[in-house]
């Protein structure tokens, strides 16, 4: 490897001002003081945002709703995926390849497709405004990605485990379960993981299919911020960085295995 | 060896084990996908429970309607500029990326950091930097007095740095990976012949990186040619509907006006408009990979 020369060097400035700039500057204003919005720097650094934000709005709720439906999804996506994703990257059936490619259509469908049908069917069976019946439809969009992800992994695993597990008498359901699903469990943490973070993030479903306000998610509630005179640009930097630092936090610690995990995804094959 | 027994069990508890994926799979995005297009046969208003068959009368009206044709555009334009300049900052990042230096692990830390924030979050993040008043990129340009989400053609281009902003960093990871799959020895072999390092990436990076290029420009376009979170929150599809999408149409017919038949339509049209740009580039992909 050759020396890093004054090229490189400003690349780098040039490319982590663009990344971090904005969401730092998203930080500083959630700190500074409304009254002084219009002037260029702020004369000192204050909570209130976060107080008003935290304390005076349901934006709380908006939270929890989003950890639950996240879960949710999570723990739906990885109950189906994971004995999918062993099926289809040890045993062998016909339609294996049929699956996997039926799974990666479906990521590509635009949710927009699907939002009148959805919306008709969850009324009908009294699941729409609810957070069960938003986790649902997300669980469709991020199977896909669980499959392609775990399936990956649990190709990595040697055959010689399924094998043996089998010859010493497991069913293979008994030999998945035993023997192989504890041995992917980075892989399962890397896919809730990604898993997670599409629920949180996602908006268009959520605008649709819920009404109550109690039962906005975050994306939800901070496209809605608004009062009645201007917007409150400080709180929703607030907010912005409540709904953000988690994922933020979450992302560059794990930053080896979203990274192995997405191109796994999208990649490999 | 196993017996024949043996082997039709294990057959049946694979489609025991992938049974549930694919219910879910069929239920929630198939028969969706097939009722929308049932739906948009049909004159079908919410809010008066009115709904019959109307056959292709809605494609009829849809030919004709205007704002349908420049929402097709504005989605085309935001996909196609979009998607070329997250490719032409992506090369150069995935090479920075793949080289060894100080502070490299930081880079790619943070170049992960807009990928993760909600796209809610990062269109209210911009607007508030766009703000015609006293908004950051205004005081950059040394007090320029740009309403960069209120001015028709400017409105649509901030949009597309937002998406920029915030996929870019996806692409590289996938230029990335691909770049990470060619041998160093080529390199070494080049450099023998003394070979420049223009002369290299032409002649080896470029080319070998061509399966990993088509693949994000695969993804990132058929996810920019569905966008909506972005755009909504920036401006609703305004200015004069210069930023309306196919996704942002179909949305208002189908939420504002409830009206389900002709929404169903427009959510059809941005199907096939997916499946279009699919097939297209899964043909040129493939004929790279059997050329290789």
């Amino acid at each position: 490897m050759r020396r890093p020369g004054l090229g490189t060097a400003l690349a780098v400035v040039a490319f982590l001002t663009f990344f971090l700039g904005p969401f730092l500057w998203q930080a500083l204003t959630s700190l500074w003081p409304d009254g002084e919005l219009t002037r260029p720097w702020p004369s000192h650094l204050t909570g209130a945002s976060y107080q008003s934000v935290l304390f005076g709005r349901p934006f709380l709720w908006a939270v929890l709703n989003s950890l639950v439906v996240a879960t949710l999804t999570t723990v739906f996506c990885l109950t189906v995926g994971a004995s999918a994703a062993f099926a289809l990257a040890k045993l062998e059936f016909r339609g294996r390849g049929l699956l996997l490619s039926a799974a990666l259509g479906v990521s590509m469908f635009p949710p927009i497709a699907t939002v009148s049908p959805l919306y008709l069917i969850l009324s009908a069976v009294g699941l729409r405004d609810s957070l069960v019946g938003l986790a649902l439809p997300y669980t469709t969009f991020a199977l896909p990605l669980t499959l392609w992800v775990l399936t990956s992994f649990f190709r990595q695993l040697p055959d010689e485990l399924y094998r043996a597990a089998r010859v010493d008498g497991c069913t293979p359901m008994g030999a998945f379960r035993r023997v192989l699903l504890p041995l992917a469990a980075p892989g399962l943490a890397t896919t809730a993981i990604l898993v997670f973070i599409f629920a949180w993030n996602e908006f268009l479903y959520a605008l649709t299919f819920l009404s109550t306000p109690q039962k906005r998610t975050v994306p939800v509630a901070i496209s809605l911020f608004a009062s009645e005179y201007k917007e409150p640009w400080g709180e929703i930097a607030a907010a912005s960085v409540v709904a953000t630092l988690p994922l933020v936090v979450l992302t560059v610690l794990f930053q080896r295995r979203i990274v192995s995990g997405l191109t796994a995804g999208a990649v490999k094959e | 060896m196993r017996g024949a027994g043996s082997q039709a069990r294990e057959r049946r508890q694979a489609y025991l084990l992938v049974a549930p994926a694919v219910l879910v799979l069929v239920v929630v995005a198939l028969y969706p996908v097939l009722a929308a297009v049932w739906l948009s046969l049909h004159r079908f208003i919410l809010v008066f429970g009115e709904r019959r068959f109307t056959g292709l009368e809605n494609y009829v009206y849809l030919m004709g309607d205007a704002r349908f044709w420049s929402a097709l555009g504005n989605t085309a334009y935001f996909t196609a500029v979009a998607v070329a300049v997250e490719l032409l900052l992506a090369v150069p990042l995935a090479l920075l990326l793949n080289r060894a230096f100080p502070g490299r692990g930081l880079l790619r830390a943070s170049v992960l950091v807009p990928w993760a924030i909600p796209t809610v979050v990062s269109a209210r993040l911009w607007a508030w930097m766009f703000n015609p008043d006293y908004g950051l990129i205004n005081r950059l340009l040394g007090g320029a007095d740009i309403n960069w989400l209120g001015a028709p053609g400017y409105a649509l281009h901030a949009a597309i740095l937002v998406d920029v902003w915030k996929t870019t960093p996806f692409v590289a990871l996938l230029v990335l990976a691909g770049l990470q799959g060619i041998p160093e020895d080529l390199y070494k072999a080049a450099r023998v012949d003394g070979a420049s390092e223009w002369r290299q990436f032409r002649s080896i990076t470029l080319p070998l990186l061509k399966p990993a290029l088509l693949l994000a420009l695969l993804f990132r376009s058929l996810d920019a040619f569905r966008v909506f979170d972005a755009i909504y929150v920036l401006t609703e599809g305004g200015p004069a509907n210069t930023t309306e999408t196919l996704s942002i149409y179909a949305y208002k017919t189908l939420m504002r006006s409830g009206d389900f038949g002709y929404g169903s339509t427009l959510a059809v049209a941005t199907f096939l408009g997916v499946v279009l740009l699919a097939v297209v580039w899964l043909r040129w992909l493939g004929r790279e990979e059997g050329r290789r």
